[in-house]
């Protein structure tokens, strides 16, 4: 296996500073925690800093860590086209998950958020169309999250699914688009 | 009798029009599986286009979360089900990382021909669909002729056609049998004037390159914005591979070309498949030469199954552990990992957060054809409703990958 090729940390601490928490390389990935409000300012930086041009937006995803608090994360993977360099931003979420969509950065995050949204209900503040993605129109509760049983509710439809009513959760109106 | 009412057109001013609606699938074969797609037309106009995707939808990630590693095999299987040697060589690697271990080196090179094997398979395919989609049935038959004999290879090797889920953490479920070399030797000789086949069925045909040249065309930037990957990326002049650029098993031992074309039209995207194919061959070649003997597992009893099956029937340390195996997997240290390769789609991403315990905590992956289908957002507007099936079908997208 060839070395991986390291990220220079250095523009980045130096920019940011306390705000965020340089959470360490793991598996060749170098990863930094970043509160929710600093997530727009923060990969806009990595995406247009001459040095670090992190112009490739590989993944968002959804994290749900019940029972501990905060519960919820949004972990974006980035990739950098011209150096070859790999970095994981966690953004650790409260209850109910907000976190301010980064599509007016990447437009390839319109659809990773959705499924975000559609999974585990983290709503993205600012996404121009954040509708469900696999599950329908008028589906209720979020089915990645640990407390959806892995089968479902049980209905009409569904006689194999856990019993008793999904959990009305304040975060629920999932018809209404923010 | 009755009365025939003459119909009027309005003197003088403009023809009433109105935007059409128009439903697209889900079961319509253009569509390459169950996608539905809502269409705003005005004439043949495509205004707006808005995918709905979700047909498909298992659950994959979720229903990982309850299975232990080794079963979580035949779930990548289904992902992208015109390779699964690939989904599962993905999966295997980040689980190895986590882990902390690699294959031994003829397992990795069984893993890199088999991958290139399904690489060909996928390709082919859309080799043969996309003129299908345009109207040309021919090119179909005769790619099926050649994807037929990598399901025999496959078939030879796994014993299953689709999905082999061949890969296990640590090595292959099998050696190569006997037998297989020749066939894929002959495999090679014969696959090159094959592609050349499909080229003079296609490439100076002009109803094809009328309906393909100049049309989706996605520039460089826009490709990366909308994260395109793998060889609908490369179309566009970026030249990235994570097979060069960021070498997993052995294939910074290989010598391959990394195929880029600058116009960034339907052409070119499929253009850059059937060129790929060709190195594929080539990798698939120096593999066959350079395979050393050797284990195709890793000697680690708590992680694979014993090499040796007669351990089993006659020790009782390897009778306990062949069933704590099967029954209970495997621990997996605590940590997180995202580890990607080049899928014949894009890059294939799996990222895994382990706590500890035989099953993952959270696994995500990163689907190459869900990113590549949502970049019909950004070429299909005020286009035809004809070109954008040819679009459709030259970005290649596998519906069961993109609904997970």
């Amino acid at each position: 296996m060839s070395v991986e090729p390291s990220l220079n940390r250095a523009p980045i601490t130096e920019r940011f500073g306390g705000a965020i928490e340089d959470l360490g390389t793991a598996h060749g990935i170098d990863a930094f925690a970043v509160p929710p409000e600093k997530i727009v300012e923060f990969c806009r930086f990595l995406k247009e800093d001459p040095a670090l041009k992190f112009n490739f937006l590989s993944d968002i995803c959804g994290v749900d860590h019940y029972p501990e608090t905060p519960r919820y994360e949004a972990v974006y993977h980035l990739y950098s086209l011209p150096n070859k360099w790999r970095i994981r931003i966690k953004c650790r979420l409260g209850d109910p998950p907000e976190v301010p969509s980064v599509t007016g950065v990447w437009r390839t995050a319109n659809w990773h958020e959705r499924e975000a949204w559609d999974m585990y209900g983290i709503r993205f503040t600012g996404h121009p169309d954040l509708r469900r993605i696999y599950m329908w129109e008028g589906f209720e509760g979020f089915p990645q999250r640990k407390d959806f049983p892995l089968r479902g509710y049980k209905d009409e439809l569904n006689p194999f699914g856990a019993e008793g009513p999904p959990p009305t959760q304040p975060d629920l109106a999932t018809r209404e688009i923010p | 009798m009755t009365e025939v009412t003459e119909l009027t057109r309005p003197q003088g001013e403009a023809l009433d029009t109105k935007e059409v609606l128009l439903n697209l699938g889900p079961q319509h074969p253009s569509t390459h599986g169950v996608l539905r797609l809502v269409l705003e037309l005005d004439g043949e106009y495509v205004e707006r286009v808005d995918p709905h995707i979700g047909y498909l939808h298992r659950g994959t990630e979720k229903l990982a979360e309850s299975f232990t590693y080794t079963q979580i095999f035949p779930l990548t299987d289904r992902l992208d089900y015109l390779c699964p040697p690939s989904n599962n060589l993905a999966f295997a690697l980040a689980v190895e990382k986590l882990l902390g271990i690699e294959a031994p080196i003829r397992a990795q090179y069984i893993r890199v021909l088999m991958a290139e094997l399904a690489r060909i398979s996928g390709h082919l395919l859309i080799t043969g669909a996309l003129p299908m989609d345009l109207g040309a049935m021919t090119a179909l038959l005769y790619v099926m002729r050649e994807r037929e004999m990598i399901m025999d290879l496959l078939e030879m090797i796994t014993g299953a056609r689709m999905h082999t889920s061949f890969c296990r953490v640590g090595g292959v479920r099998e050696d190569l049998p006997d037998g297989f070399l020749p066939k894929i030797r002959e495999f090679c000789d014969i696959f090159p004037s094959r592609i050349r086949d499909y080229e003079r069925l296609l490439e100076d045909n002009r109803v094809f390159l009328n309906r393909t040249e100049g049309i989706g065309v996605i520039s460089a930037e826009d490709a990366i914005d909308l994260g395109l990957s793998g060889p609908n990326l490369r179309a566009s002049g970026v030249d990235w591979d994570i097979r060069r650029d960021e070498p997993y098993e052995i294939y910074d031992r290989l010598d391959f070309n990394v195929i880029t074309r600058d116009e960034g039209d339907c052409y070119a995207r499929w253009r850059c498949r059937v060129d790929e194919m060709r190195e594929s061959i080539r990798i698939i070649e120096q593999c066959i030469a350079q395979m050393p003997e050797g284990p195709f597992q890793i000697d680690m009893p708590t992680i694979a199954f014993p090499v040796d099956k007669e351990r089993v029937h006659c020790s009782m340390e390897a009778l306990i552990q062949h069933f704590d195996l099967s029954a209970y997997g495997f621990n997996v240290p605590a940590g997180e990992v995202y580890s990607a390769i080049e899928a014949p789609k894009g890059e294939l991403g799996f990222y895994i957060i382990s706590d500890g315990s035989p099953k993952p905590f959270r696994m995500k992956v990163r689907a190459p054809s869900f990113v590549n289908l949502q970049a019909l957002f950004g070429v299909t507007n005020a286009r035809y409703l004809a070109d954008m099936i040819a679009v459709l079908g030259s970005l290649d997208p596998v519906m069961a990958e993109v609904d997970k």
